[in-house]
């Protein structure tokens, strides 16, 4: 736990320091959203990579936390900081309700279900113009603002985001590590074993897939608050494919992973910006590969080719 | 303790278990033999949880268990082990064995994710009890090993101390000998000889009978779906309908 608690902190100081490196300038605004995508990865792993259970609907609910935090705050004129929990609680319980039908479903049939989850999800935002306005989208949002700041900058919006970042990964550090994150992975490893000493297997996953959403949706929200305009295109399934390949190349069951597969994924399309209507299938391409030949994600892979290229120099040098 | 009574399971149209009643006394070892095909797995499966019978009712401590889930049999002290060891593979022995201790323990997701000081200072019992049942079964030195790289036998052992850490007053085991060599069922028996030591009641389903005749305190005798014959090890040895059912087409 000591050198849990060691790596987090290194890992905060580098978050901290980061942006003395740029200075400003646009990598920051990427960087808050390498921040927002970091939430979502590691919401995603929650219920992926520690529960074994898959959803292609996160993405849904992403967008219902940016909208329900847009609408509240852009139409109804509440305040980011009451529409925030009160949308992540609306999403909860949401995910709740559904999560104890759907996650009865296994393997290609729960996929197939969350899929269908998100794309209702997304046709509602596309269809309640009244409200959401539409595919063109909403505009308006309110920065989020605290003791006189108002969050409008990237360099500010860089330490309000991975603050919150910072905060939900130590969160799931702490879930992982705990008789609530051993009983996770233990229905991922044997679910009636699991079951047989004495974890409700079916409460456990329906937990989780809330905690999931409710991550989700707070980053969702954060982003509404950030962006200032929202449009149903950022919630499709595309994204929901997207979040999917930051947890499995950054490494399952890691949440440092989940961070390096966001990174990457976030900035690899700044440095293809020729390649962008190809970026699909450069994804398609990564998670193949990364499922071929680093399953254990970047976080496992790495070291280990580090590990090998060393042995193997190492074993040159003896001969 | 344990009373089985009128069970009857039907798949399909086919009858695997008809009529089957039996009694398990407090402290004892009780055997379930029979030939491949005799229902002894499907009759551990309906008690535990895992199937629910098509009729008759399962008792345990004066409650009628029947058709309760295996989660709320582990809260009521009932715990079993299965045939092909069902481990948790990337977690390590000592996690595997922690995880047993999930009654035992009451941490919430929000209070563990919150590190609330209760769930900080329980988590340290876990840790701490935990290791009691590695000793006991004597894989204390394999703590750190993650279980899916254990040998077979050794994971056998895993899985007993995973269910004594939920601290039960009975414990199935489907074939506990099964895949082991020798040495380790010699092993075997006297664990489980030091299980019931502890006033831990044990059913077993069992293949080998030299273990079976050892350690069992009384024997139940599965044939065709039907309970054959009940009875101590002797009884069992000398009753013609066995010898003829079961053990005569050995020799």
């Amino acid at each position: 736990m000591k050198r849990e608690l060691l790596k987090f902190l290194a890992f905060s100081v580098f978050v901290l320091l980061l942006p003395l490196l740029f200075e400003g300038g646009y990598l920051m605004n990427v960087l808050v959203f390498v921040g927002i995508n970091t939430m979502l990865a590691i919401a995603l792993n929650l219920l992926l990579g520690y529960a074994g259970q898959i959803s292609l609907g996160h993405a849904g609910f992403f967008g219902l936390g940016a909208y329900l935090s847009g609408v509240l705050t852009a139409t109804y004129g509440w305040n980011p900081w009451q529409a925030m929990p009160v949308a992540a609680i609306v999403v909860g319980c949401m995910a709740y309700l559904i999560g104890f039908p759907v996650l009865k479903l296994k393997g290609h049939y729960l996929a197939m279900a969350t899929l269908g989850l998100g794309i209702i999800i997304y046709i509602v935002f596309n269809e309640t113009i009244d409200l959401t306005g539409g595919p063109s989208g909403l505009s308006g949002i309110p920065n989020l603002e605290a003791g006189g700041v108002v969050f409008d900058s990237d360099v500010k919006n860089y330490y309000l985001i991975w603050g919150i970042t910072l905060a939900v990964i130590l969160f799931a550090i702490n879930l992982a590590n705990s008789r609530v994150g051993r009983a996770l992975r233990a229905v991922h490893d044997s679910e009636v074993a699991a079951q047989v000493v004495g974890v409700n297997a079916r409460l456990l996953k329906v937990q989780i897939f809330a905690l999931s959403a409710v991550i989700s949706s707070l980053a969702g929200s954060l982003y509404a608050h950030t962006m200032t305009f929202i449009s149903p295109a950022s919630f499709g399934f595309n994204f929901s494919v997207e979040l999917l390949t930051m947890v499995v190349i950054g490494g399952l069951g890691s949440v440092y992973g989940s961070f390096l597969g966001a990174a990457l994924l976030t900035l690899l399309p700044e440095f293809l910006r020729a390649a962008q209507d190809y970026d699909i299938i450069i994804y398609g391409g990564l998670l193949v590969v990364m499922v071929m030949f680093m399953p254990g994600g970047l976080v496992r892979g790495v070291p280990d080719l580090f590990r090998r290229i060393f042995k193997s120099r190492g074993g040159a040098g003896h001969a | 303790m344990l009373e089985v009574s009128g069970i009857t399971q039907i798949f399909g149209g086919v009858t695997a278990l008809e009529d089957v009643s039996f009694r398990v006394n407090r402290g004892d070892i009780t055997g379930v033999i029979g030939p491949n095909g005799a229902g002894k797995t499907t009759l551990f499966n309906i008690i535990t949880g895992i199937y629910t019978q098509t009729s008759g009712k399962v008792v345990f401590e004066d409650k009628d268990i029947s058709g309760l889930p295996p989660e709320k049999l582990a809260r009521l002290a009932m715990v079993r082990t299965f045939q092909n060891i069902e481990l948790f593979g990337g977690m390590t022995v000592h996690e595997n064995v922690m995880v047993g201790m999930h009654t035992k323990s009451s941490s919430g997701l929000l209070s563990c994710a919150l590190k609330m000081p209760w769930s900080i200072s329980e988590e340290r019992r876990i840790r701490n009890d935990s290791m009691k049942w590695l000793e006991f079964t004597g894989i204390t030195d394999l703590a750190e090993v993650e279980a899916a790289n254990l040998p077979f036998g050794k994971g056998r052992l895993l899985e007993i101390a995973r269910a004594l850490a939920v601290e039960p007053r009975i414990i199935l085991m489907d074939e506990p000998a099964a895949g082991l060599n020798s040495q380790e069922t010699l092993g075997l028996a006297q664990l489980i000889k030091r299980i019931r030591d502890l006033g831990i009641t044990i059913v077993l389903v069992e293949h080998d009978m030299e273990l079976v005749m050892d350690i069992c305190d009384r024997i139940v005798v599965l044939n065709l779906g039907r309970k054959l014959a009940e009875g101590t090890p002797r009884e069992i040895q000398e009753n013609p309908e066995v010898i003829a059912a079961y053990l005569g087409d050995d020799d």
